[in-house]
This record gives C-alpha cells, structure tokens and sequence, in this order.
C-alpha cells in the first residue's frame, strides 16, 4: 500500500540527476560581504585624511626601517632565549624534584599574574629598588658591584621583560603539549634503556610539537605585537620610531599606518612560516600529505592577501 | 627451594629469580608476595583475569614499577637495587640504583606492549636503531643493518621506511618484537601482545613469538591465547588477586588444575 501512493517509478529515480540543495543565504552573506568590503575599500582610497603619500614616503624610511630592526631583533631573541627557558621550566615541572618544581609553578603563577606592562616599568625602575648589584656568595663576600641604573638600560629591561613572559607561557604551552603525549611511548622509552633526557628530546618533545607549534605561533605574533610596549620605556622599535616622527611632524594617522603595514606584513610572513613548521612535525601522524598541503598553503596565503590592500594599497605597492 | 616443586622440577640456575614481590597503589595491594622461576631458555605463560596484578608483575621485572618489598635476580644480578653490606655478612638495605644503571639493567631485558608503543614520529628503521645508537652498543651503520636483519626475521624486509601507522596492528607488533631484540636481550616480557590485534592478525604475531620460543629466548608472556599457552609454554602461571594460584606445565594447568577460580577462569576463556 505504501509503495503503490508513490507517484514516480524507481526508473524515474535511478535516471535522476543528483543537485546541491538550494541555499539563499549563502546569497545574501556573500551580497553583505561584498558590500561592506567595497565600502572598505572606497573609504580607504577616496578619504584623504589617510594621506597615503605620507605613507608611503615613511615605509621605508632609515630610522623606521631601524625601528623596525629593533623590533623583530627583540622579538627572536626574546622568543629563542623564553621558548628555551620555557621548555626547561616544563622539564622541571613534570619530572623534576619536589623543590624546583614548586619554584617553576610559582614562577610561571608570578609572571602570569603581572601585566606585562607593570612587569616592563619594574625592570626598567630596578634601579630605584637596588641602587646596586653585585656578583659574590650568598649572604657572603661579593666579587663585584655595579650600579643597577647602569647595566638596566631600556634595552636589557625590555628584553629580560619578554623573555621572561615567553617563558612562563611557553612553559605552559610544553607542558601541555607533553602530557598530550601517550604514557605508553616513555614507557617503552624506558623499557629500550633510554636516559630520562633522551626520553624527553628524542621521543616525547617531538611528538608533543604538533601540539606545541600552533600555540607556540601564537606566542610569537603576540610577543612580536607585545614589543610595542617597550615604547613607553623609551626603547625605539617600531611603533616609537614612528613616534618619534609624528611627535614632530604631527601626521599621527598616516605614520601609525606606517607601523601597522610592517606588523601585518610580519605577522603574515610569520603565518606562513608556522605552516611549514606544522607539516614538518606531522611527519608519521598520517595528516598532512603534499597535494593537500599545497592547497593549504594556497588559502594561506589568499587569507592574508585579502588583508593586505586594506591598509597598504596604493603605497606597499610603490614603496616595496 | 620452589614452592612448586611437587608440579616442577625448579631449574638448578634460573635465569630469572622472584622472591616476595609485593606492590600496592594506595590502598589496593596489587602484589602480595610473588615468587617465580623463570629457567634459561623456558617459556612462561601468565595467565589471570584483568586486574590481576599480570601487567605489574611483568612492569617490576624490569622496575617500570618499583616495587614495595621482595626482588627480581636477573642472572645473579638484583634489578634496580645495591644491596648494601653485602661484603660485610648480612645485607641491610636494598638501595635503589642510580637512574643510569637502572637504564642500563633494562636494555637487558626486552618488553613488548599490548598498544604496541612504537615511536610514530620515527621511520620502522629508526625504531628499531634508536636504543642502540644511544646506549652506544654499535654505530648508526651496523645498528641499521642489524636492524634489517631482524625485520627480515620478523617478515617485514622492505618496510624499514614505513611510519607505523602506515601498517596493519600485526605488522607494528611484528615491529615493537624486532625493536625489542634490537638490543640481544637475554629475557623478552609480552604484555598481551595479541590483545589489541584483530583477529585475523592475531596468528601472524603469535607465529614470531612461537618462532623465537624455538630459538631458544627466555620469555615471559602475558596472553589469554590458551592455545597458544598449550602449544609453546614450558610453564603456565595463573595468577588472580596479585597471588599464584596454580604453577605447572601447560598440560597439568589447563587440564586439571587444583583451584576452582583457575578452572572457572579457564572454562569463561576457552
């Protein structure tokens, strides 16, 4: 009975075409999208008040270009010496003896506690809290004193400030990554007689880096955004060396344009490095194979394309 | 000296000696007080229920887990402890060994895994050369072409690129076997080697143990294969509630054992 009151024939069925359902709002999404980003684009190119000329005049400026040196040198040595630092702390913390490792969590509960900028204005007022450090023994004879004002230059607080918080989130970042690693693989580690040190290098780190590296990505654009607060202690990265320019000539928006182009185009280069990273380590985890990486990377670089003209178009262009 | 000797004869000079091996986690006493021989050359089945302390016996032969009280001998020598005073009459203390040479204790013993455990990062050839190359037995060469020997043995010539998550479960156990001999062990541990395997794979893995049974290594297995048990056990060991029950040849065990509890298990696995 119930098949009888079906008015078509299996013949009719088996002959019919397959279709992709009919979706209007995808229509309508992609309409508002459209518009609002012609909307972006006319504003950026028709409102003069960007004055993208002095943009471009600045991009590539000497004492922006030097600004900018300073910051990515910021940026990789606080990264290399924090991240390494980082992985130490997580060592401690998972396997080392009850006293460190309560000294590793309350450091990483401080530095976690601290905003960075309140850590950043501390280590440049060390001075003020010891006028003098000294090398010796503890509660002993010191060998050496120096004043505190003079080796704390804007400089080293900046980079003992940045180190120190890649340090304490890395570690978190590790530590994490490394208790997402099966038990079974250090235990068969000890099993085959390996050292707890080669457990950890050789066998449990690199398999805790598929979980660590996207993180760890984030870490980095953060810490490359996060050097622009050394600008407050006088430090000329970046963002100060622009500073400098518009406490002069008083073109603020245009010159801050001129940071935020560099930062962008970092924060890309950035990306597309960290996608790399990422296909090296999935080696053996069955993800990641070539075809399909290569078009990753294509949507990779096509997200972030798009964002380029945004804030660069007309000038980037000329000036690069 | 063996408590079982009125089912087997002991061995004059076992490779393996356990006396009174206890372990508890927290309140749960796991171990309560295990004694086994396990002669040069034998083959000694394990066989218990889940949570029967066969997994934690096998991990304090070679002090994956430390136990709380009585010792493993390997061949004269106490796993993971100095008995201290040894040279002065009565021994007084076991200390445990520094980490390093417990390391070294464990590369003389080889350990199969139920989840097979290799390492997925590394290539099937980089498995099995890992642990020689760091406990600098050989170089990264003849390290490699021991390596392929092995793998040959195991019926895996011309996989030694493969990651192992490229092959079958039989296929890495067949690897985790070739990885563990990689180091000339003088005892293998199988902690339910075929447990996580499909069925049908569960032959081919059974074949390599069989195979190296009759080459003469010293084995201890974990496995509720009975018949593998009856085909290739020297000695059949059932074990339930961190106790032997039952201690024998495979054919005395499995077909008149003395227990009720190994008879009802027996009768729930066959």
């Amino acid at each position: 009975m119930p098949y009888s009151a079906v008015p078509y024939s299996d013949a009719d069925l088996l002959d019919a075409r397959l279709v992709a359902p009919r979706r209007p709002g995808r229509w309508i999404s992609a309409a508002i999208t459209l518009v609002l980003a012609a909307m972006l684009v006319h504003t950026l190119v028709t409102n003069p008040r960007f004055q993208w000329g002095v943009v471009r005049q600045y991009f590539t400026s000497s004492s922006v270009i030097s600004g900018l040196e300073l910051t990515l040198w910021l940026t990789a040595a606080t990264m290399t010496a924090g991240f390494v630092l980082g992985v130490g702390l997580a060592y401690v913390r998972l396997s080392g003896s009850p006293i460190p490792r309560a000294f590793a969590f309350g450091f990483v509960w401080l530095i976690r506690s601290v905003p960075l900028l309140v850590q950043l204005l501390f280590w440049y007022e060390l001075a003020s809290l010891y006028p003098k450090l000294s090398v010796g023994i503890p509660f002993g004879p010191s060998f050496g004193t120096t004043s505190t004002a003079h080796l704390f230059s804007g400089e080293l607080a900046a980079f003992v400030t940045l180190t120190l918080d890649v340090a304490a989130f890395s570690s978190e970042i590790v530590r994490g990554g490394i208790l997402a690693v099966d038990r079974g693989q250090s235990e068969a580690a000890q099993a085959l007689g390996l050292g707890t040190l080669r457990i950890f290098r050789r066998i449990v780190l690199p398999q805790a880096m598929p979980a660590i590296v996207p993180a760890t990505g984030n870490l980095l654009i953060g810490t490359l955004k996060a050097t622009s607060l050394v600008s407050v202690i006088a430090v000329v990265d970046l963002l100060y060396s622009v500073q400098l320019i518009y406490n002069a000539n008083f073109e603020v928006i245009p010159l801050l344009l001129v940071a935020t182009a560099w930062y962008i185009i970092l924060t890309t280069l950035l990306s597309i490095g960290q996608y790399y990273v990422e296909r090296r380590y999935a080696r053996g985890s069955g993800r990641g194979g070539g075809e399909r990486s290569a078009r990753s990377l294509r949507r990779i670089a096509r997200d972030n394309v798009t964002v380029f003209p945004h804030s660069t178009a007309g000038t980037s262009v000329g000036g690069l | 000296m063996s408590e079982f000797s009125d089912t087997h004869s002991p061995a004059p000079d076992p490779l393996l000696r356990i006396r009174g091996l206890r372990k508890s986690f927290g309140v749960q006493t796991v171990l309560h007080g295990i004694d086994l021989d396990v002669p040069r050359g034998d083959v000694t089945v394990i066989l218990g229920p889940s949570g029967s302390g066969k997994s934690t016996l096998l991990r304090c032969i070679n002090h994956l887990v430390k136990p709380d009280a009585g010792f493993v001998e390997l061949d004269g020598t106490i796993i993971g402890y100095r008995p201290v005073g040894a040279d002065s009459g009565r021994v007084r203390r076991l200390q445990e060994l520094p980490a390093r040479e417990i390391t070294r204790q464990r590369a003389r013993i080889g350990m199969v895994f139920q989840q097979f455990n290799l390492f997925p990062h590394l290539t099937v050839l980089e498995n099995l050369v890992e642990a020689p190359v760091a406990l600098r037995r050989a170089s990264r060469k003849d390290a490699a072409a021991t390596a392929r020997e092995l793998l040959e043995r195991v019926g895996l010539a011309g996989r030694e690129d493969a990651y192992p998550k490229q092959l079958s479960g039989g296929q890495q156990q067949r690897v985790a076997i070739a990885r563990a001999l990689a180091l000339k062990p003088e005892l293998l541990l199988f902690d339910e080697p075929t447990s996580a395997l499909d069925p049908e794979l569960v032959g081919e893995v059974l074949r390599v143990v069989k195979d190296l049974a009759l080459g003469g290594m010293s084995m201890i297995v974990v496995t509720h294969e009975i018949g593998f048990a009856r085909e290739v056990a020297d000695t059949v060991v059932f074990i339930d509630g961190g106790r032997i029950l039952e201690s024998g040849r495979p054919a005395d065990v499995l077909t008149s054992a003395v227990h009720e509890r190994t008879r009802a298990f027996l009768e729930a696995v066959l």
